[in-house]
């Protein structure tokens, strides 16, 4: 999560374009090397800039999986530090588990704005976002696991009981050894 | 944010470190706990007031305590509680330096040192019979240089000696029918008389050498009127007494051995008679005084043994013994009650015209008549004679009169306390403040300025007094308001002198105190009883402009058809609302769970020929008891007989005491016990106003148990008839104990369990759905305390979670006891080291807070023994589940953790009855401890969960918020100058 949001969007701050295609050697201030001919790449305009549209394209469809695939390592992260803080309720454990479950929620509210920067009409993405829904649904399916396992569930009668009044009596009696 | 996060984080760790403690630092003492001593109604005072040292006084009291008080203040310089069992019949100081107390029947005597209260001898009197106690300590009588001490009890005089307690003679008076009366020692010889009553017309005198036990003379004379009561000696030689019918007084005269009558007719001395007659015994020479219903008659005996009335008074008269003044003179005092003050006056026993004394104190109207008078003198500055009087009075207190004025009062009818009931303080409002405001600024900054050096660990040994001074004597504990957390309450309590007082829980002052005149001897009712304190009126929600108000429920006289008598006595002001002498007896009190509009309580008074009445008498409550009439049931328990009966309510009574709030009843059933093989000796049920917080009780693996809880549960110990003595008077095979628990509104018998070898007493506490019961068990020679847990099977498949999610279960709904019940128990037993005076448990406002077990040791402590000790689901190996539900590896026997004394270094001498109150705060729950003497304390059987202890460290509290918000600004201000730099590149 935490590493997409480096790569993208607007945290970038450099970035080395490939795909620079300006003739005009005046528009660099740092002059082509030596023997580096700048004609050999003027080719077809068209196929230029096709290519270097399917070029963008690809390479958003490839972050894109990469941003959706991200929380795997997260939930192989979360399982560790599960298992690391074991059954039983404590400061420790009830933290990691509500950040468990806190984290994919957190996620899957701003499924939109990850993708966002991917967003074209030649990328599919509905792809990515449901492997990265999917991926954090796990991740919420393993905090609602751990919670279980911790015994935070209302899933026994007795959770549904503790708190019950005692039922009223119908009949009153009262008495004892005479004064 | 993240420093947000690691505040709370740290505040978390702070409060899971703090280590939980069981009991008092030594600094707490006092907090919120008061302890408060007393002696019971005085019966015998002596004083001892040598020319030097400190002027103090033995008193001995009807509840068995001896005990040197200082005269100044009135405080107690030692005492020492002998017990029920070991009444004390005399006391005397010997040789100046010795306290000797004649107890148990006359037959213990014991002497203690009279500065330090260490007991010096013991020597224990047997005789052939049962007789008169008495105590005599002759100032000049010696047996080669050992002062003696002359006893006659259980049909024998001893002399015994002061200095080791040893017998020196003793004389048998065997007569089949003789009854000693006195025994008189005439000062400077060597004689005693003893002089006694045989087959009721015979008058016997003994003349004995009080140097040797020799009988030097036994005469006898019949007197064909017989006698009646008590003798009075008049002189050495001459008593009075009355004839068999209480008209004709007798004097007695057996000079040399010669005994002659005279007789005079009261009719004589007196004109108008006033019924028969009763001896007032004194010991001033020549002086007597009798007694004709409310009228006494003050008598002196002349010379020639001729009887002349000095004085009669309507008002009651209490006549002190005979102080020798001077040489050959006695002085003694009368004292009368004459509207709001008393008249003391002093005379000298030959001459009755002239007063020595004459004095009238103002005596506050709630402390009642005279009973009984000491005086003492000491010489004035101007070598006259100056007397002090020690009174105790109608209500038990005990005063220091002198120079008309009271020195000090002690309040000592509150060692004798019969019922307590708590009631609200009044809710504080705008203008009403009560409290008292600090004196000044300076005042109140200094005290501040005191407790943050405290907090500051900066404070000087002497600032710490200081600060601890301080916090004792909070005013805010003792203010006259209802307070947030309900720990400011007061405690209602009925004393056996018929008297209400109303102790503040804040320190045990006391706020109001009222002498009740339904539970104070009149005409109509000669031998009245105080029973029970009952709350009458608790408002809440819609009437809270009335004041709280408890009802007073007493009898006259001992028998079960005597006449009842209520008293509605108002709270908040301690002043009586209304009486009410009843036309029938009261045999029970019910109080049922119904309020009517003003939220007062229905009672049901059950009187001894089985009719029911119904209190309050008003229409609006006929109506909401007739609503509820099919469902009222009542039972009462025979233990002389062995039998238990169910009744319901029939319809309104029929006959002669036709009555709107009177309804006959019939009985339902019955429960007879085998007479010979089980003797009820113990009944116990739940407290009517225990909150419980749930029906279910989880067990380890998510499992649930649902608790049986009824109101309608008794518990009943059973022990074999043989078995019913003393500990140790029969063998194990003889003797069993039956406990049981029975529906009360069935008569069903849900549960029954015997213990084989086992015997009584019993103590025992109901609470929730579990009974704790102490006995002894004979096999293993150990005391045993026993749990049962009842819970209800039928109850147990509702296990379906949607089910229950959605509410759709039965589990709330109102039950009835003719259901048929599917109950299980539980029980488990341990050893327990105690013997045990009685039993209560913790009460808490929801029933949230775990429970303890306050028990009251042989010790008089009492002791807090946690509830999950007495678990029957304890065993010797809990599973990793049951001991994370705190469950405790089975032991044989409970623990007694020393920390968990309630009253920790003190004693509640003469422990009779522990009380809980919960207080407002869940956590915590109010323990009042009476007997002799009075404890409070306030417990908190989980820990105060629910509000930050007295010992909470504020100051690392404080210094950690400093030093956070400090390195928040560093680090802000640190950033802002690295950003400032980065923009600047």
């Amino acid at each position: 999560m935490e590493k997409g949001k480096g790569i993208m969007g607007s945290g970038r701050r450099w970035a080395v374009d490939f795909s620079d295609n300006s003739t005009a050697p005046s528009s660099r201030d740092i002059p082509d090397p030596p023997g580096f001919t700048r004609a050999s790449v003027d080719q077809d305009d068209s196929t230029v800039s096709r290519q270097k549209k399917d070029a963008e394209s690809n390479w958003k469809a490839q972050k894109a999986w990469e941003v959706a695939q991200a929380p795997f390592k997260n939930l192989l992260m979360m399982g560790f530090m599960m298992w690391m803080a074991g059954n039983t309720v404590h400061l420790f454990s009830i933290g990691i588990t509500f950040s468990a479950l806190w984290q994919p929620i957190s996620a899957l509210q701003g499924v939109g704005k990850v993708f966002e920067p991917y967003k074209d009409n030649k990328v599919d993405l509905l792809g990515p976002k449901l492997l990265f829904i999917a991926l954090n649904l796990g991740g919420l399916a393993l905090g609602v696991w751990k919670l279980n396992t911790l015994g935070l569930l209302p899933t026994h009668a007795s959770d549904w009981v503790s708190s019950l009044p005692p039922a009223q009596e119908v009949e009153y009696s009262g008495g004892g050894i005479p004064l | 944010m993240a420093i947000g996060s690691f505040l709370i984080l740290f505040i978390l760790f702070f409060f899971s470190s703090l280590n939980p403690i069981l009991s008092l630092y030594e600094d707490q003492v006092g907090l919120v706990d008061w302890h408060q001593q007393y002696l019971g109604k005085v019966k015998q005072a002596v004083f001892h007031t040598h020319k030097t040292g400190r002027k103090r006084v033995v008193v001995s009291t009807e509840e068995n305590v001896v005990a040197l008080l200082d005269l100044r203040q009135g405080e107690i310089f030692w005492r020492h509680v002998l017990g029920s069992n070991d009444v004390i019949d005399g006391i005397d100081i010997a040789l100046g330096k010795y306290v000797i107390t004649l107890s148990s029947g006359g037959s213990i005597l014991r002497a203690w040192n009279l500065p330090d209260g260490q007991m010096v001898w013991e020597s224990s009197l047997r005789g052939p019979k049962h007789s008169k106690s008495l105590l005599l300590v002759p100032t000049n009588l010696k047996i080669e240089k050992d002062n003696i001490v002359i006893i006659f009890s259980n049909g024998r005089l001893n002399a015994v000696s002061c200095i080791d307690g040893e017998v020196l003679w003793e004389k048998d008076f065997e007569g089949e029918s003789l009854e000693v009366q006195q025994v008189i020692q005439p000062p400077g010889s060597n004689l005693i008389y003893v002089v006694g009553f045989a087959s009721s017309s015979l008058f016997e005198m003994y003349q004995i050498n009080a140097l040797n036990g020799e009988l030097l003379k036994h005469e006898s004379a019949a007197f064909s009127g017989g006698f009646l009561g008590e003798v009075s000696p008049v002189f050495s030689e001459t008593v009075v007494a009355l004839d068999s019918t209480g008209l004709i007084l007798l004097t007695v005269s057996f000079q040399n051995g010669m005994i002659s009558f005279q007789q005079t007719p009261i009719s004589n001395l007196v004109k108008d008679s006033f019924g028969p007659a009763k001896i007032i015994p004194s010991s001033v020479t020549g002086i007597f005084a009798i007694k004709m219903n409310a009228v006494t008659i003050v008598i002196r005996v002349t010379d020639e043994n001729k009887l002349e009335v000095v004085e009669k008074t309507n008002h009651e008269t209490s006549i002190s013994d005979a102080l020798p003044i001077s040489e050959g003179q006695q002085a003694f005092a009368l004292v009368q009650r004459a509207g709001p003050e008393i008249h003391l006056r002093v005379k000298l026993a030959h001459n009755w015209d002239d007063n020595l004394l004459k004095e009238s104190v103002k005596m506050d109207q709630h402390r009642g008549l005279v009973h009984k008078i000491y005086i003492n003198n000491y010489i004035r500055a101007d070598k006259s004679y100056g007397f002090r009087a020690l009174i105790v009075m109608e209500d038990h207190s005990l005063l220091l009169l002198q120079q008309g004025e009271i020195v000090w009062s002690r309040e000592d009818g509150l060692a004798s306390i019969i019922d307590v009931t708590t009631s609200e303080l009044p809710v504080e409002r705008d203008g009403v403040s009560v409290a008292k405001v600090e004196h000044n600024l300076f005042e109140w900054l200094k005290g501040h300025m005191l407790k943050l050096k405290g907090t500051l660990m900066l404070a000087s040994p002497q600032d710490i007094a200081a600060i601890q001074s301080m916090r004792l004597k909070n005013s805010e504990k003792s203010k006259m308001t209802r307070d947030h957390n309900g720990f400011r309450k007061l405690l209602i309590v009925l004393t056996r002198a018929g008297k209400l007082f109303a102790l503040h829980t804040g320190d045990g002052h006391i706020v109001w105190s009222y002498l009740l005149q339904s539970l104070q001897k009149s005409k109509v009712c000669q031998h009245p009883i105080g029973l029970n304190l009952y709350k009458w009126q608790v408002p809440h929600h819609h009437a809270m402009d009335e004041n709280p108000s408890v009802l007073v429920i007493g009898k006259c006289g001992p028998s079960s058809d005597a006449p009842g008598a209520l008293s509605f006595v108002d709270t908040y002001t301690g002043k009586e609302l209304s009486s009410l002498s009843l036309v029938h007896s009261v045999a029970l009190v019910i109080p049922l769970p119904y309020t009517d509009s003003t939220e007062q309580r229905l009672h049901l008074l059950i009187d001894a020929d089985k009719h029911a009445h119904l209190y309050p008498k008003t229409p609006e409550a006929i109506s909401i008891f007739e609503r509820e009439f099919s469902n009222i049931y009542w039972y009462s328990v025979e233990d002389d007989n062995g039998i238990i009966k169910g009744h319901a309510l029939r319809g309104k009574c029929t006959g002669e005491v036709a009555d709107e709030v009177c309804f006959d009843t019939r009985e339902l059933w019955s429960i007879v016990f085998p007479s010979e093989s089980e003797k009820i000796i113990a009944t116990v049920t739940r407290k009517l106003n225990e909150v419980v917080h749930t029906q279910a009780k989880v067990i380890a693996d998510q499992e649930v148990m649902y608790k049986y809880i009824s109101r309608n549960l008794l518990f009943v110990a059973t022990v074999a008839l043989k078995g019913s003595g003393e500990i140790g008077s029969v063998t194990p095979e003889e003797s069993w104990l039956v406990a049981y628990l029975i529906d009360t509104v069935t008569g069903r018998i849900l549960h029954r369990v015997t213990h084989h070898g086992s015997q009584g007493p019993v103590h025992a506490v109901f609470s929730e759905n579990w009974v704790v019961y102490h006995y002894f068990n004979l096999k293993a020679h150990r005391y045993e305390m026993s749990v049962i847990e009842i819970y209800d099977q039928s109850r147990a498949d509702n296990k379906d979670v949607w089910k229950l999610v959605l509410g759709k279960h039965n589990l709330t709904s109102p039950i009835s006891l003719y259901s048929r019940p599917d109950v299980i128990t539980k029980s488990q037993s341990y050893f327990f080291t105690h013997s045990v005076k009685t039993i209560a448990v913790t009460s808490t406002t929801k029933g949230i807070t775990s429970k303890q077990l306050l028990i009251g040791t042989i010790g008089d402590q009492v002791l807090a023994l946690e509830k999950r000790f007495l678990d029957p689901r304890r065993t010797v190996n809990p599973t990793q589940a049951e001991k994370e539900e705190g469950i405790i590896p089975l032991t044989d026997s409970l623990p007694i953790i020393p920390q968990s004394y309630v009253t920790h270094a003190l004693r509640v001498e003469g422990l009779r009855g522990i009380i809980t109150v919960p207080a407002k705060l869940e956590s915590t729950t109010l323990v009042f401890a009476h007997g002799v003497d009075l404890f409070f304390t306030q417990l908190a059987p989980s820990r105060t969960y629910d509000s930050l202890t007295d010992d909470f460290n504020y100051a690392l509290l404080l210094i950690t918020i400093v030093a956070l918000m400090a390195a928040i600004f560093l680090t802000w201000t640190l950033s802002e100058r690295k950003e400032l730099q980065e923009n600047w590149r």
